[in-house]
């Protein structure tokens, strides 16, 4: 579904990636971890060309992103994005906040996206906020509407970039638990993430990156049980 | 104290009239400025080098001349150069509306600058256009940051829009001198119109602050 290809990205001199390939399957749920300036949420945001690389292509279903003539601002109707500050439009209710796009991108009618919209707040367990403005909302409740203002525009591919990195300690659960539905429900996800927990339990494959390189790849038990690079063993005896 | 307000009185209806006369191109300047500046603005901060230096000239020369100077130049000036007999109206219009229009897209530009950034990369990630986003996710958010700066703009220009008297507009500022001159008597005269561009401004910073309530109730 993602087909990653010798991905190199440069800050003017600063090489954050290096020659990153990837492969990633539908339905497949990858966590990217590793210390911070690693280039996680570089490699993350290449996948929707929120940065664009330097070096290398990017392919989502076999279309390629980064050629000159994509249509990004199309692809990226099918790639959904939660942020670590959630960035919720401030000035739209949160039912307006998930029907925003699909009224204006997919062109839905306003009833059609509504109805949409309130499944989700049900889903994401938010169905009686949905005339609140986001700031009467807490963090958690804040990424659980941004994660349903994703889902609104039906993606086949799910990026989190540090979802729960700016939340109070009791409310990452929350937000992992509409992440683990969302996991099982077959959807493609890439996950930046500090949650070891979460990386465990429901990656099924799980990537570390260390000064932008790709160190290793493999599945979660083998990874976090007996991690092969020595870079790898370092970096778990810090955080475990 | 030589201080008469009933001489004035027959004049009064003659001066309110300078009102609707002074709000006409002011109403019309304001639009010309904030549709033009937010057009700069965008220029300033888009990724068009040309369109940026353009924006940015523009700027520094309406910014860097008197504005009288400018009003005099399109009034007295462009009839020479194009043999276009160019009316008041419209000598005032765009004087002030091309002046308002190079500080309201430095007070836009900020505006936008000031908006978060996440809130561009969330509509990207969205698949919303430049202009959509820009029409409903970028614009209402800088404006309810800039609408102070802005209103002072409007009142600002609603005051200097007395400096069209001196290419013989019938505005306000015009009708108390003709008063004043023809009564003999000037105190009179001028300070009602003062009272009338008070008022004027008045109501202006009252639409202001019912806008700024307005655009805050999601705070």
């Amino acid at each position: 579904m993602i087909k990653i290809e010798y991905l190199a990205k440069s800050f003017d001199k600063n090489e954050v990636l290096q020659n990153i390939n990837l492969d990633i399957k539908k339905g497949e749920v990858v966590s990217i971890i590793g210390p911070s300036g690693s280039g996680k949420s570089t490699l993350l945001r290449c996948v929707n060309l929120l940065e664009q690389p330097t070096e290398g292509k990017i392919f989502v279903n076999g279309d390629e992103l980064t050629a000159p003539k994509a249509n990004i601002t199309k692809a990226r109707e099918k790639i959904g994005m939660v942020f670590q500050h959630f960035h919720l439009f401030p000035h739209f209710t949160v039912l307006e906040n998930i029907t925003y796009a699909p009224i204006k991108v997919k062109q839905l009618s306003k009833q059609e996206a509504q109805a949409k919209g309130r499944e989700l707040l049900e889903r994401v367990g938010l169905a009686d906020k949905e005339n609140d403005y986001p700031n009467r909302l807490s963090g958690g409740q804040k990424q659980r509407v941004a994660i349903a203002r994703a889902l609104a525009m039906e993606p086949e591919l799910m990026l989190f970039d540090e979802p729960t990195s700016a939340l109070d300690p009791e409310m990452v659960k929350e937000v992992l638990d509409v992440m683990k539905d969302l996991a099982h429900s077959g959807m493609t996800m890439l996950v930046v993430t500090h949650e070891m927990g979460f990386a465990k339990e429901v990656a099924d494959r799980v990537i570390f990156l260390d000064e932008g390189k790709l160190i290793e790849t493999g599945d979660p038990k083998t990874f976090f049980e007996r991690p092969e690079t020595a870079r790898a063993q370092d970096f778990l005896a810090k955080i475990l | 104290m030589n201080l008469d307000f009933s001489q004035i009185v027959p004049y009064i209806p003659f001066m309110i009239e300078g009102i609707w006369v002074t709000l006409q191109f002011v109403i019309v300047s304001i639009l010309v400025g904030f549709i033009l500046g937010t057009v700069f603005a965008l220029f300033k901060i888009g990724k068009i080098k040309p369109l940026k230096w353009v924006a940015d000239a523009y700027t520094s020369i309406f910014r860097g001349t008197p504005l009288i100077l400018q009003l005099m130049i399109i009034y007295f000036g462009l009839p020479q150069l194009f043999g276009y007999d160019i009316s008041p109206f419209l000598s005032a219009v765009l004087a002030f509306g091309l002046n308002s229009a190079a500080y309201v897209s430095e007070i836009i530009r900020a505006g936008i600058e000031a908006v978060d950034i996440g809130q561009t990369e969330a509509s990207m990630a969205l698949g919303v256009s430049y202009r959509k986003r820009m029409i409903d996710i970028i614009l209402p958010q800088a404006l309810k940051n800039i609408l102070p700066a802005l209103m002072n703009e409007f009142i600002t220009l609603t005051k200097e829009s007395a400096i069209v008297s001196t290419i013989g507009y019938l505005d306000l500022m015009r009708r108390a001198q003709v008063v004043g001159a023809d009564l003999f008597r000037n105190f009179e005269a001028y300070l009602f119109v003062g009272l009338l561009y008070y008022l004027m401004v008045m109501t202006l910073t009252i639409i202001g602050k019912r806008l700024e309530r307005r655009l805050k109730r999601s705070d």
